[in-house]
């Protein structure tokens, strides 16, 4: 497995980048690690260039992160929300999306909770596309910042043995990072209550337990999700208590756990309940580096994206590479009738 | 393609520019070699080692990767280009600092590098090292010692091969139809000089 560039102008999911993509945007994380280590960190590549995120969902740490990486490269970022946009008031996705488009964006950052619709967006739009996750589906940079992170610890990913733990079936980190990490050739188990196991497990590829501590023993890296009530996990358990007392990971669990085993979380941590604070602090914890490479890994993604555009920028792209080409020959196809 | 000097020559070009480089320079502890990736680093670390060797003082190397402050992003691959690494193992406030490059062209690669290099600190003093000038410059910017000044058409591409890399030292020139094609931005005049560094 090489490192080969990025293919299309969006990124919209882990399943469509080869695991050659997946390394090369590693790498470019690796890269762009050393401008958030500078006293000055800032590079002036992306002047001129204007990043929209287009959160239709709470979010801090990802909305933030995006915003620091544009920032770092010099993009203008520009953040709506959807309690504050004409969402409310009854604009279609496609229209508040075009819209933006139409003030020579370069990039748009979305989050939705509805799977698929960055990927709805990208085919309507000639600008880039990012899924900063969809409903059920895909959360694609944090599964590069992930998979960035166990490879600063562990190096290789062949052979690589990774618990989640947690609600599994509607966790669209869980479903990036096991495909990110099965391209790469790690093994994966989940491991939750039956009620948040996935039907599909064996079309993934992974182990399936519904005991924490044969997941545990198990790993080289342990996951855990955050227990998300929003998202409909209140009917998989009867409470919070309960499933802290049967799946939060906590020291006294931990005793059959490799010595070297890394403990991650895609955050916000409900602390107590899928984790207790003595863990999450602790000593096998990479949580807060997560959280730093996650800027780099934005910072690359960013660039790769908004570079991409023709000459001139604004309307129509001249010769966009990858999957635009599409929307290029369509447009000519409009005019020519 | 046709070689322009060979391994010896490299080697007494590199040795000259290394006493320049010694004889402008009026502290040697205060001096520091910024490579620009990748055959530049190649270049000053070869100088670095020689100026050991005739002076007892090893200046450091430093790795500087432009990428990020070229003004052609959206060129054609522009963005999809690989990203290395900068590496600066000492801070810039105040040092003299010899920038080296293999070949010095339009120019725009040693803007970029300037820009970066503020980034680091407020140098004491920049001067440029490189082993080719081949004209062309659309930037007004010289270098401070250069090892051979080439007469090249637009077409044609200069290379530097080093040892470290390519197996020989060599300064060899080549038609390349692609190079032009690279280099020469569609709005621009074909007879344009407007070609652009291959590092």
């Amino acid at each position: 497995m090489k490192p080969e560039p990025l293919q299309g102008k969006d990124l919209l999911s882990i399943r469509d980048l080869s695991p050659g993509e997946i390394l090369f945007l590693l790498d470019m994380t690796d890269s762009f690690r050393e401008v958030n280590e500078r006293d000055i960190k800032k590079v002036p590549s992306l002047r001129g260039k204007t990043v929209v995120n287009l959160f239709f969902e709470p979010s801090t740490r990802t909305r933030t992160s995006f915003e620091i990486a544009g920032k770092r490269l010099s993009a203008d970022v520009i953040n709506v929300t959807a309690s504050a946009s004409s969402a409310k008031k009854g604009e279609t996705l496609r229209d508040t999306a075009r819209n933006i488009e139409a003030m020579a964006t370069d990039v748009v950052v979305v989050r939705h909770s509805a799977s698929g619709a960055p990927a709805y967006l990208a085919r309507d739009l000639c600008c880039g596309v990012v899924n900063a996750g969809d409903g059920c589906h895909e959360h694609p940079t944090q599964a590069l910042l992930d998979l960035y992170t166990i490879r600063e610890h562990k190096k290789e990913f062949e052979g690589l043995r990774v618990s989640i733990v947690g609600d599994i079936a509607r966790s669209r980190v869980a479903r990036s990072n096991i495909i990110a990490l099965r391209k790469l050739g790690a093994e994966v188990m989940v491991c939750g209550p039956a009620t948040m196991l996935p039907a599909e497990a064996g079309s993934l590829g992974v182990r399936v337990t519904t005991r924490l501590e044969e997941a545990i023993e198990w790993a080289d890296v342990l996951m855990a999700l955050r227990i998300q009530l929003e998202r409909g996990t209140g009917t998989a358990f009867p409470s919070e208590r309960e499933y802290a007392a049967t799946y939060g990971i906590n020291r006294k669990r931990l005793l059959g756990a490799k010595k070297d085993m890394l403990i991650m979380h895609p955050g916000p941590i409900n602390r107590g309940v899928e984790m207790s604070p003595d863990v999450a602090d602790g000593p096998f914890s990479v949580i807060l580096e997560q959280v730093e490479y996650g800027v780099a890994c934005r910072m690359g993604i960013l660039y790769l994206l908004a570079g991409q555009r023709g000459e001139g920028g604004g309307g129509l792209a001249g010769d966009p590479p990858g999957k635009s080409r599409v929307r290029v020959a369509e447009a000519e196809d409009a005019v020519a009738h | 393609m046709r070689e322009e000097a060979g391994s010896d020559q490299v080697r007494r070009t590199l040795r000259r520019l290394a006493h320049e480089i010694i004889e402008q320079s009026g502290d040697l502890g205060n001096l520091a070699l910024v490579g620009i990736r990748t055959r530049g680093v190649t270049l000053a670390e070869r100088l670095s080692h020689i100026i050991e060797n005739l002076e007892g003082i090893r200046p450091p190397v430093g790795v500087l990767d432009v990428t990020l402050y070229r003004d052609d992003l959206d060129r054609a691959g522009g963005a999809r280009t690989r990203l290395k690494k900068t590496d600066l193992p000492f801070s810039c406030a105040g040092q003299d600092i010899v920038l080296v490059d293999d070949v010095l062209f339009t120019g725009r690669t040693v803007r970029a590098a300037l820009s970066a290099l503020v980034n680091f600190g407020r140098p004491g003093r920049v001067l440029l090292a490189v082993a080719v000038d081949r004209g062309g410059r659309e930037l007004p910017v010289r270098a401070d010692f250069i090892g051979r000044n080439l007469d090249v058409l637009p077409d044609e591409e200069v290379q530097v091969l080093l040892e470290e890399r390519d197996g020989r030292d060599a300064i060899i020139v080549r038609e390349s139809p692609d190079f032009a094609k690279k280099h020469i931005p569609k709005d621009i005049a074909p007879h344009s000089s407007a070609l652009e560094d291959f590092s």
